[in-house]
């Protein structure tokens, strides 16, 4: 939707403003608030820019945490999403599918995931699978649901339409259920992404062996007071889960821009 | 002409006369306990269109559905010979990811109809309707009356041996229902399937159909049998014709009888 032209530079504008805000109660708080010798509670924003992100070796040690974490990530939202979609059209395929396997997907949504997280790597070892198996199941939910809601939100009428003309289930599934719910889908798959990330973070903290992960650098950093490669650790993870949530933002835009109102604009 | 014959198991069509479908003292009671028709007979025969009007919720739509075996009957049997059967909905139900062209070959492609062929016939069917130079727009680009040709476009790539139209134009504004009106005699008049079509226009009633069925409230029952004796092509003025308010007129009262 296009706004007036005045309104959008005031909405680029705004974001600006509340950055420079942040910045400046930031500096307060480390010149201002801390004494010199409590400064590594909250290095001012330079110091974490210099050592953080412009030491080239203290710049790769985080790319590289953030890659093995992002790996995690996309392996696990891969996998969420296969067997996400595999259950959501196993459900609309019999009711009794349904009744049976959503109270269990229920079951897993709820179950608090660091309670089980030591359980994970009693079975499974304290490495790359059990992370990914983290994020599989902190992501598979909200797949499962808005996949079976898009799947179940076709119009009757062209349910109608595809049994008049005696589609068989697979012709319905793909080329009526499976278009129809995309626009649902996708949003599943965004939220599904930035849990995925969440997840892939926490399996870091849990699952330390193996190639580290940012977050297992990220808890280093924090026991060894290296507040400014912290703060650069916190903030590249804050970017990673951008990215990820720009890039379904875009995905979706090309998948159903075309048709669907909801991926027309930029979110 | 439109002589092309659809690959698969399309029948040979129907002659002229022969009845296409058939409604012997059919009831409908949902398992609700709504009792939505009463005994209802008719025949549409092919070169003809036959209009239905009723009040609303009379079980005109449920009368199609039946017809075209969406439902079952409760009592009664409805024949119609096998072949595709073109049904328009109240609403255009196309699909909002697909292009003009690739709505209009849906039916042919589930018919399992290949590619070339199903281009083939979908470009015709969009040549008869009207929507040359639409073919690569999306359906919400589309004003609510090109979405309902796209339908009507899809409803005869297969030539269906009898139409059912459920209230296609009751949603359009009164110049584009005109306008579709006339677009559909003169497919009518070219094709001369059978049709049945349900409106609860008196006017569009009489001026599409060769025999204006009235329905009575629910339970519906048919009430009156009304000829139409206008020849096809008929030109919009026929509607200001005397004669046509005469008929017309007569509907109405019919209609008007059947709601007390």
């Amino acid at each position: 939707m296009s706004a007036p032209r005045g309104r959008s530079w005031a909405q680029l504008a705004a974001p600006f403003v509340v950055f420079v805000l942040v910045m400046g109660v930031w500096l307060f708080i480390s010149y201002v608030a801390l004494e010199p010798r409590r400064r590594f509670l909250m290095p001012p924003p330079q110091d974490v820019l210099l050592v953080g992100l412009l030491n080239p070796a203290n710049l790769m040690g985080i790319l590289a945490g953030l890659w093995s974490t992002t790996q995690v990530a996309l392996v696990g939202l891969a996998l969420a999403i296969g067997i996400g979609t595999l259950i959501a059209i196993a459900m609309i395929q019999a009711r009794w599918i349904e009744w049976s396997i959503y109270p269990w997907a229920v079951v897993l949504q709820t179950i608090p995931i660091l309670a089980i997280v030591p359980l994970i790597g009693f079975w499974f070892q304290f490495g790359f699978n059990s992370r990914v198996l983290v994020c599989v199941l902190i992501a598979l939910f909200p797949i499962v649901t808005n996949t079976l809601f898009g799947l179940k939100s076709t119009d009757q009428s062209h349910h109608d339409l595809f049994t008049l003309q005696r589609a068989s289930r697979w012709q319905r599934l793909v080329k009526l259920q499976l278009p129809g719910a995309l626009p649902a889908i996708l949003s599943g798959w965004r939220i599904a992404a930035g849990l995925s990330v969440i997840g892939a973070i926490v399996g870091d903290f849990f699952f330390r062996q193996g190639e580290p992960g940012i977050g297992r650098l990220i808890d280093d950093f924090r026991a060894r007071l290296q507040s400014e490669q912290l703060f650069a650790s916190v903030a590249l993870s804050s970017l990673l889960g951008l990215i990820v949530f720009w890039g379904f933002g875009l995905l979706g835009q090309l998948l159903v821009g075309s048709w669907h109102e909801s991926h027309r604009s930029t979110e | 002409m439109i002589g092309v014959q659809p690959a698969l198991d399309v029948p040979r069509p129907l002659p002229q006369g022969a009845a296409a479908l058939s409604f012997a003292h059919v009831s409908k009671t949902f398992p609700d306990g709504t009792h939505a028709l009463d005994n209802v007979s008719l025949t549409v025969h092919r070169g003809e269109l036959v209009a239905i009007v009723g009040p609303s919720g009379c079980g005109k739509s449920t009368l199609l559905r039946l017809a075209s075996r969406l439902t079952a009957p409760s009592a009664g049997d409805i024949a119609c010979p096998e072949g595709h059967l073109g049904y328009v909905f109240q609403d255009p139900t196309l699909l909002p990811w697909r292009t003009v062209q690739h709505n209009v070959e849906l039916l042919a492609e589930l018919a399992g109809i290949d590619k070339r062929k199903r281009a083939a016939l979908a470009q015709e069917a969009i040549a008869l309707t009207g929507l040359k130079g639409f073919e690569k727009h999306r359906p919400r680009a589309l004003s609510g009356g090109m979405r309902m040709r796209v339908s009507l476009a899809r409803a005869l790539t297969l030539r269906p041996q009898i139409f059912l139209f459920d209230e296609p134009f009751g949603s359009l504004d009164e110049i584009t229902r005109e306008r579709l009106n006339v677009e559909l005699l003169a497919l009518f008049d070219r094709e001369r399937f059978a049709g049945l079509f349900v409106t609860h226009s008196v006017t569009e009633a009489t001026f599409l159909a060769s025999r204006v069925l009235v329905m009575s409230r629910r339970p519906g029952r048919i009430i009156a049998e009304i000829a139409v004796p206008f020849a096809y092509p008929r030109a919009l003025e026929l509607r200001f014709d005397a004669e046509f308010a005469a008929v017309a007129g007569e509907v109405s009262r019919r209609l008007r009888e059947g709601m007390q």
